[in-house]
């Protein structure tokens, strides 16, 4: 089957600083990967380039076989670092925007997790806290029944507990054919749920194996792995 | 509830000795069916694909088997179910000899420790 995602000689410049140098990566479906490096490393320009938000300087990007562009992004769902949804729509707004937006957001999913963190669907965006609008943007990201889920650090400012509830949504909610990269800082949380990860380093791909080939390997965890190969 | 899991050994390993632990306390009895693989999973906080690798593994060593359709059983096989509780003992014991090593107790001393521990005696 061919790779949902993938990446040939990829290289992007930001004028004359490399921000990816000749990546070469290629994802299966049917898993959860994290996008791990230090900042600035090019993890969110790698997922920009996913989303077709940048183009790259050299070399192909592949979702599903295409290029990004209209086809790609109904099959992508993809979760920005930064809230996107304007300040003054109320929960209820947003949601209907989604529907109308994506053929495979499901009312139902959505209504499910809404409940379980309890957000108020006739809530302003501008009256709920940083924590809770992020969750309700993983909802949302989370609702649609995509082939490509691309999180950009999707739990950075939540509670842990809130952050194992969000765990445990991505698990329930993803299908065996559907891809989830992850970027976070937050590897000790999320290593379990994880079955392969991918090491950026100043724009290059610099390790990319399954979080158990890793403990085999080094006989210890992504995290402590991570915090030795990026000390400062 | 998550699992509680060791940060340097591979998950899927820690899993089977999570369900083997589970089959021997009695958590599963045999013949039982044991959940889906999501279900564990979930219950586990781990990737599905990892929990399929742990059952797959125990599905080869013979202490589950799957049923076509059905979903995945406990073995009944009591022979197999002794050894595997003795060999789980086995290893307790070798672990608990090595600590003993190295604070510095021979084999013959940790024995005898052992008996006068056994016996309600000070040392």
């Amino acid at each position: 089957m061919r790779p949902i995602l993938e990446c040939q000689s990829l290289t992007k410049k930001y004028g004359s600083d490399y921000a990816l140098f000749g990546v070469d990566l290629a994802l299966g479906r049917g898993q959860i990967v994290g996008l791990l490096g230090p900042n600035g490393s090019g993890k969110t320009t790698l997922i920009k380039l996913i989303n077709g938000l940048l183009t790259p300087t050299e070399g192909r990007i592949l979702v599903d076989g295409q290029a990004p562009g209209v086809e790609t992004k109904k099959i992508v769902s993809y979760l920005p670092d930064r809230d996107y949804l304007s300040r003054h729509m109320r929960v209820k707004d947003v949601l209907a925007y989604y529907m109308d937006f994506y053929k495979d957001f499901s009312a139902e999913n959505s209504s499910r997790m809404l409940d379980a963190l309890e957000i108020d669907r006739k809530a302003r965006l501008s009256s709920l806290s940083k924590g809770t609008k992020e969750k309700l943007q993983l909802v949302l990201v989370m609702s649609r029944n995509a082939d490509l889920y691309v999180l950009d650090e999707p739990i950075g400012g939540v509670d842990p507990a809130a952050r194992d509830y969000i765990l445990q949504t991505i698990l329930t909610n993803y299908n065996e054919n559907a891809t989830i990269l992850i970027s976070t800082h937050l590897i000790a949380d999320i290593e379990n749920v994880l079955d392969r990860v991918v090491f950026l380093s100043a724009g290059q791909v610099t390790l990319n194996a399954s979080v158990d080939e890793i403990r085999t390997d080094y006989g210890k965890s992504v995290d402590t792995l991570f915090r030795e190969v990026f000390k400062c | 509830m998550p699992w509680d899991l060791d940060n340097d050994r591979p998950i899927y390993l820690q899993l089977m000795e999570r369900i083997q632990h589970d089959i021997i306390s009695g958590v599963y009895k045999p013949g039982d069916k044991i959940p889906s693989v999501r279900d564990l999973a979930l219950d586990a906080a781990v990737n599905p694909n990892t929990m399929q690798k742990a059952l797959s593994e125990l599905e080869r060593s013979g202490l589950v088997y799957s049923q076509r359709t059905s979903g995945r059983f406990i073995t009944e096989d009591e022979t197999m179910l002794k050894k595997m509780k003795t060999e789980l003992a086995q290893q307790h014991i070798r672990d608990f000899f090595e600590q003993m090593h190295q604070l510095g107790f021979s084999d013959d001393e940790t024995l005898e420790m052992m008996q006068k521990t056994l016996k309600g005696e000070k040392q």
